[in-house]
């Protein structure tokens, strides 16, 4: 890969899932921090850290993925945002692509498919 | 290698897990994770799953005998857990999770009951056998890397 690629937040309700995005991104060399919820996404990146990577859940409490994707690229945030998400509407999915996301997985993540959002960060 | 051995046995009882529709493809993605650095990386994420889907199993219970049921509320919750099911690739429980959604939608109450029902039991299944699973593979040691099922 071209461009180096070291950190990326997890943002995700789910401690199952939080677990195992780690673990892909640490088996790939990725350092990475896991959030909760779309506000606590939002906030991490207000106290002033900046991640190369987002995974960002769909259906989450108190801030979704779509709200905290719209609002992180509002902030100006530029890192790349892959939504991950159980599949869904086609509706939704549009939302969620519209609100500023760069890659759509649907869950469960896998190496392939981490590979590939990666792949399209380098391509960015 | 003699059937006995506890290799020879643990790999028996993982193949069985597939042929018989517990486990698809994403517990092997699960087993591909795992590591000298995390050796126990599987179980732990399975022993994770069995603890928070416990509060799920709960809340939906409680939610189940209150009435007019909430469609809404109970679907939440088990899209909740057929998301953590389907991350430890249970694939009987992440079925009876997709009835249960379609009966939510559908407004059928008796069909969630009923759907709910079979699911606890296809979770309670999986987890006595993987709790035998993993029992076995400590008792076995450490052994070859994970590998498709045939």
């Amino acid at each position: 890969m071209d461009k180096k690629i070291s950190t990326a937040l997890v943002v995700d309700d789910n401690t199952v899932n939080q677990r195992i995005h780690r673990k892909l991104l640490d088996n790939l060399g990725i350092q990475s921090e896991t959030v909760a919820n779309g506000k606590e996404a939002v906030d991490v990146h207000i106290s002033g850290k900046n991640f190369d990577l987002i995974l960002m859940d769909l259906e989450m409490p108190i801030m979704n993925g779509i709200e905290a994707t719209r609002k992180l690229r509002e902030m100006g945030i530029r890192s790349m945002i892959a939504g991950v998400s159980t599949r869904s509407l086609e509706e939704e999915k549009q939302e969620f692509m519209k609100a500023g996301l760069d890659d759509f997985q649907e869950k469960p993540l896998t190496v392939a498919k981490l590979v590939s959002i990666l792949h399209k960060l380098n391509r960015k | 290698m003699d059937r006995n051995h506890p290799h020879r046995q643990l790999a028996l009882m993982r193949q069985s897990f597939f042929d018989q529709g517990y486990l698809d493809e994403q517990f092997i993605q699960l087993e591909e994770l795992q590591d000298d650095a995390n050796p126990n990386f599987v179980e732990e994420v399975v022993t994770s799953y069995y603890r928070d889907s416990a509060r799920l199993i709960l809340n939906i219970e409680q939610a189940l005998e209150k009435k007019p049921l909430d469609f809404n509320k109970l679907d939440g919750y088990m899209h909740q857990f057929k998301g953590s099911s389907s991350s430890i690739g249970a694939e009987k429980v992440k079925a009876e999770c997709t009835q249960f959604r379609e009966y939510c939608r559908a407004g059928n109450g008796e069909g969630c009951i009923r759907t709910f029902q079979q699911l606890k039991k296809e979770y309670t299944t999986l987890k006595k056998k993987l709790e035998a699973y993993f029992q076995l593979a400590r008792q076995a040691g450490p052994s070859e890397t994970a590998c498709r099922p045939k």
